[in-house]
């Protein structure tokens, strides 16, 4: 049992990849060959596909296809933004009233803060929620607390009841808006549809953008390297052996004797966590944060890259994630020629949804494996030929799912 | 019956009688000093004279006068009144007989005071109030129920009698008791006419009434001379900090030094680093700066200010009222023993409101969602196209409306022409799509959100971002209203009817047709019903073009009240399912069961947070989370077989 062993080939060959990216990104930053700005994208693309590896790991390898992990992504973000937001407040606040004559008391400094950041909202004072965001290390415990806490209260609620399939799709689809919702008011002590700006500034740091972009560009890169590794080891292991199980036949693994429950809300949790992480890396670089981040539309946008990378293997959701986008931001950000058909002229701002729609449906209807089938077909691996029983007179020539995957 | 015969010609006394012909020229002939130097103290008499002399031109004499249009020739002094006429005036006599032209120069003008024109306004309201006219009669009316003044009291008193309109009868009776309650000097009077109405639920009665129980909130070191509504109790009743600014109102203790005040005081007697012996480095901290200012106070460079124990202990000498504006206690007590009656029957009434609302909005969900039911419900598939389905509907009702200009007849071209395009896309997308997906109930759900991001980009990119119109026609404008509190417009009205018709129709389909029978023996068992000779692919694709159908037929129905936009049917995508999720799945009961609860539930939210209703909507997600917990196969689950698991 090496770490040469042939099932660990794909991450070994994914982690040098991802060092060889990593290294590259920072070469061509160094000589100034990629800009500030596209460091950032890179950074925060990296950011998407360690969320994407989350959903991979509940929905590809457990079966849960969740519409609300974007939400929990979200939250991280708000939970470091609160922090990033109150400590560069204060450094301006302590800053402006340095000028006064006096020195300022802790309640001016506060008093000062709190109109700074909720003058917006029309209140000037903290909320009881911003009661831990002059510490990072209690708001960096909060980023995997809230989202953790708030997934596995909802996962116990909703796997103790036997939620599952479409219903649950549908049930962390509510939950995703009734959240962004709630954060959507003002009195959310969120500051509303405003969200928490200014984030890529860091507190007590002078270093430029330039030089603070590539450290978040690495620390997503070692993020989502250390998050590869460990769900690798998940997946490969015999835990790993239960949840594909739970997801092909829930039923006959709690006949055997598993805790069906405790194992999904495990894998729940643990990718709300991951989710949450991301979040946190992701919107230092995105510099803003609001309540339209956790809309239900984001999650399914998950579950899109995840779709087409290819579910059920790790690497599938980063080239997923990373593909699509890329190529999304590529589309809509106007870059792309038109193509003029003569009768109209197709500009791709107005058109990529259209195509990614479609792209999606194709991939779902005849290529399920996504673009991770193509590995297999190169390396020549495909799934036994078993014949399943016959369906029956309605279904004509289809066999049972054993036979389908 | 002599007597009588008197009674009815002084109740008349306002017809125009022609003895009576040359009266007011006489009063005016009278008191022709007092008129032309007018004061506010001693004209009343002249203007009541004038008003009460029943001479027909009375009317005209006052009203000249309080135009400034009553004026004096300057040869001979004689009074006329006086009409623009080219580039000189047209003269009246006061008799009424027309007295040639005169040009503008030979007139001297008589110019009341406001004070005085107001008498005479008020002295006019009678003659308005009582002209032949009803339209002006009505336009009185209204302009003194806008605007109501004691002084209107007594002419429209005086009015009521000779009115013959048995509506604007009632109408007068109404404001005079209005204007009683409010202006009559006598308490008792007033008492009665509170009581009169009852629990009238009338919004003019509810702003006379609310005048009267106004209060201020006033500190006192004893009870003062005053109608006093109650006393408030520290820091339940009053807080401490609005408490306190009521004692420096009323002079019984000295204003409280503010933080901002303390900093500008401590910063203007700074001196070589150092402000009352405390070096500026260490003010910090609040107790620095406070025993800085303590020790400023002691040296008397800044006003004493109260502090703490001092604000606190004029807090417990002095004592909190709140008292009425209205000093008779009588009326006060009356005036809130009626604004409880209101409010328990407006309350009631509200009540019956929401009830409605509730109603309209869970036919609304139910529209949306009774497609969806039959293709989640009876098929099993998701469809997360579905609200672009209504949405194509309602465009389709747009499209419409481009063509055929009349609003009824769109309408109804509209609606089978919505059902016949979303069946189409309905069809073509099980044809093409879902058809090889039923196994795969989650990938179904995904395929169908790339067809909905698509077909909503396609919309976007055909009908452009902003909203269009579909405008309901004309009979559906306006609203149904029962009293002043419960409402509802004819286009929700319309929605319920077409809700209901739907629920007839789905049965009518299911029960009572051979495809309804199909589609039964396809959902209970297709292995089955294929063997009994039922082709499932047609079945299948008929069921979900209809559930398609009905969908568009939604969206001409929301488009009539909501902006047609390519993100209408987004709005309501989630409510719908989670209508069909809670009411249970495969049964239509259900899904009306679901939308009641989910219709009723969010305006019942709504009501208690009316300012919020993103908050309304997501406390009501969270109750279907959690009701779903104890109920997870909806209000009503199939049971056995049909379940399908």
């Amino acid at each position: 049992m090496t770490i040469l062993h042939p099932r660990h080939r794909s991450a070994l060959v994914f982690l040098a990849c991802l060092a060889l990216f990593t290294i590259g990104v920072t070469v061509a930053a160094h000589f100034g060959l990629v800009s500030t700005s596209f460091v950032k994208t890179l950074g925060k693309t990296l950011c998407l596909c360690l969320a994407a590896l989350a959903m991979d790991l509940i929905w590809g390898y457990a079966g849960i296809l969740s519409l609300g992990h974007m939400a929990f992504f979200a939250l991280g973000g708000y939970m470091i933004g609160m922090w990033l937001m109150y400590a560069r407040t204060e450094e301006i606040v302590i800053a402006s009233l340095a000028n006064g004559g006096l020195p300022a008391t802790p309640e001016e400094i506060s008093q000062g803060i709190a109109t700074q950041i909720f003058g917006v909202v029309g209140a000037s004072y903290l909320p009881a929620i911003w009661s831990f965001a002059y510490s990072l290390p209690l708001q960096l415990a909060l980023v995997v607390a809230v989202p953790g806490l708030l997934a596995l209260v909802f996962g116990w609620l909703a796997f103790r009841s036997r939620v599952t399939g479409v219903y649950l799709s549908i049930l962390t689809q509510a939950m995703t808006l009734a959240l962004a919702l709630y954060l959507f008011q003002n009195d959310s002590g969120l500051r509303g549809n405003n969200g928490l700006s200014g984030l890529q500034n860091l507190p007590g740091i002078t270093a430029g953008q330039d030089t603070v972009s590539l450290w978040f560009f690495w620390a997503s890169a070692l993020a989502l390297a250390l998050a590869y590794v460990a769900l690798h080891a998940i997946v490969s292991g015999k835990f790993g052996s239960v949840i594909r199980a739970i997801r092909d036949d829930e039923a006959r693994v709690r006949f055997l004797g598993y805790s069906v429950e405790g194992y999904k809300l495990f894998v729940f949790t643990l990718t709300a966590v991951i989710c949450a992480l991301a979040g946190a890396l992701y919107y230092p670089q995105a510099g803003i944060i609001n309540p339209a981040e956790l809309a239900p539309i984001a999650s399914i946008y998950l579950a899109v890259w995840v779709a087409i990378g290819g579910r059920g293997r790790l690497y599938g959701a980063v080239i997923g994630a990373a593909l699509v986008s890329l190529l999304s931001s590529w589309f809509t950000g106007g870059r792309v020629p038109s193509i003029p058909l003569g009768f109209a002229t197709i500009n791709w701002v107005d058109w990529w949804q259209v195509l990614l729609g479609l792209t999606f449906v194709g991939v779902t209807l005849f290529a399920p494996k996504g673009i991770g089938g193509l590995f297999d077909h190169f390396t020549g691996s495909h799934p036994p030929d078993r014949k399943g029983a016959p369906l029956g007179p309605d279904d004509g020539s289809l066999r049972e799912r054993e036979a389908e995957a | 019956m002599r007597l009588t015969a008197l009674l009815v010609a002084a109740l008349c006394w306002l017809a125009p009688l022609p003895s009576l012909a040359q009266e007011a020229a006489r009063i005016v002939a009278e008191h022709r000093d007092q008129i032309e130097k007018p004061s506010r103290q001693t004209i009343g008499p002249v203007i009541a004279a004038l008003a009460a002399s029943g001479d027909p031109m009375a009317d005209d004499i006052l009203s000249a006068w309080e135009d400034k249009r009553l004026v004096i020739r300057k040869t001979d002094g004689a009074m006329f009144i006086a009409a623009p006429d080219g580039d000189g005036f047209a003269l009246t006599a006061l008799d009424g007989t027309a007295a040639g032209r005169a040009a503008k120069a030979d007139l001297t003008e008589l110019k009341p005071n406001a004070g005085v024109r107001a008498l005479i306004a008020t002295a006019l309201v009678q003659f308005t109030l009582s002209d032949p006219d009803p339209e002006k009669r009505r336009a009185a009316l209204a302009s003194i129920a806008q605007d109501p003044t004691a002084e209107a009291l007594e002419p429209l008193r005086a009015a009521i009698a000779t009115e013959d309109d048995p509506a604007l009868k009632a109408q007068k009776q109404r404001l005079e008791r209005l204007l009683t309650l409010r202006f009559d000097p006598d308490s008792a009077a007033r008492v009665a006419a509170i009581d009169s109405f009852g629990a009238d639920l009338g919004l003019d009665l509810r702003g006379a009434l609310n005048p009267l129980v106004a209060t201020t909130r006033v500190a006192s070191a004893t009870p003062p001379e005053a109608n006093i509504a109650r006393e408030l109790r520290l820091g339940t009743d009053i807080p401490e900090d609005e408490a306190y600014g009521l004692l420096v109102a009323a002079k019984l203790a000295p204003a409280r030094l503010t933080l901002e005040e303390q900093r500008a005081a401590l910063l203007a007697n700074l001196k070589d680093g150092a402000v009352g012996g405390v070096p500026v480095v260490e003010l910090g901290s609040q107790d620095a700066r406070d025993r800085a200012y303590t020790a400023l106070e002691a040296s008397g460079a800044v006003p004493a200010a109260a502090t703490d124990d001092e604000a606190k202990a004029a807090l417990a000498s002095a004592k909190f009222y709140e008292i009425y504006a209205e000093p008779a206690p009588a009326v006060t007590d009356a005036a809130e023993a009626a604004l409880a009656r209101i409010d328990t029957k407006v309350g009631a009434m509200q009540a019956a409101d929401l009830g409605l609302d509730a109603l309209s909005l869970a036919s609304i969900y139910f529209l949306a969602a009774i497609g969806l039911a039959i293709t989640f419900g009876v098929m099993g598939v998701i469809n997360m196209a579905h609200g672009e389905f209504i949405t194509m509907g309602a465009y389709t009702g747009y499209v419409v409306q481009l063509y055929v200009p009349d609003y009824t007849a769109s309408i109804l071209i509209a609606l089978p022409l919505a059902f016949a395009v979303t069946f189409a896309a309905g069809v073509a997308l099980e044809r093409l799509v879902i058809r090889h997906l039923y196994k795969r109930p989650l990938e179904t759900l995904l395929a169908t959100f790339g067809i909905s991001i698509a077909l909503q980009q396609l919309l976007k990119n055909i009908f452009g971002t902003q909203a269009r119109p579909l405008t309901a026609p004309g009979w559906l404008d306006g609203a149904l209203a029962i009293n002043d509190v419960v409402s509802i417009s004819y286009i929700r009205i319309a929605i319920f009817v077409l809700a209901l018709l739907f629920l007839g129709v789905f049965f009518w389909l299911m029960k009572r047709t051979r495809l309804g029978l199909e589609v039964r023996a396809v959902t209970q068992n297709p292995a089955m019903a294929a063997s009994m000779g039922i082709n499932p692919d047609r079945i299948n694709m008929l069921t979900f073009g209809i559930g398609s159908g009905i969908a568009g037929i939604a969206g001409v129905a929301i488009g009539l009240f909501a902006k047609v936009t390519s993100e209408l049917g987004t709005d309501y995508i989630v409510q719908s399912f989670m209508t069909v999720v809670v009411g249970g799945v495969g049964n239509i009961w259900g899904t009306l069961a679901g939308a009641t609860m989910i219709g009723g539930l969010q305006k019942v939210i709504e009501f208690f947070n009316p300012s919020n209703t993103l908050a309304a909507q997501t406390y009501m997600i969270l109750f279907i989370i959690l009701f779903i917990q104890f109920r997870p196969r909806g209000i009503i689950a199939l049971r056995g077989r049909a379940a399908g698991d």
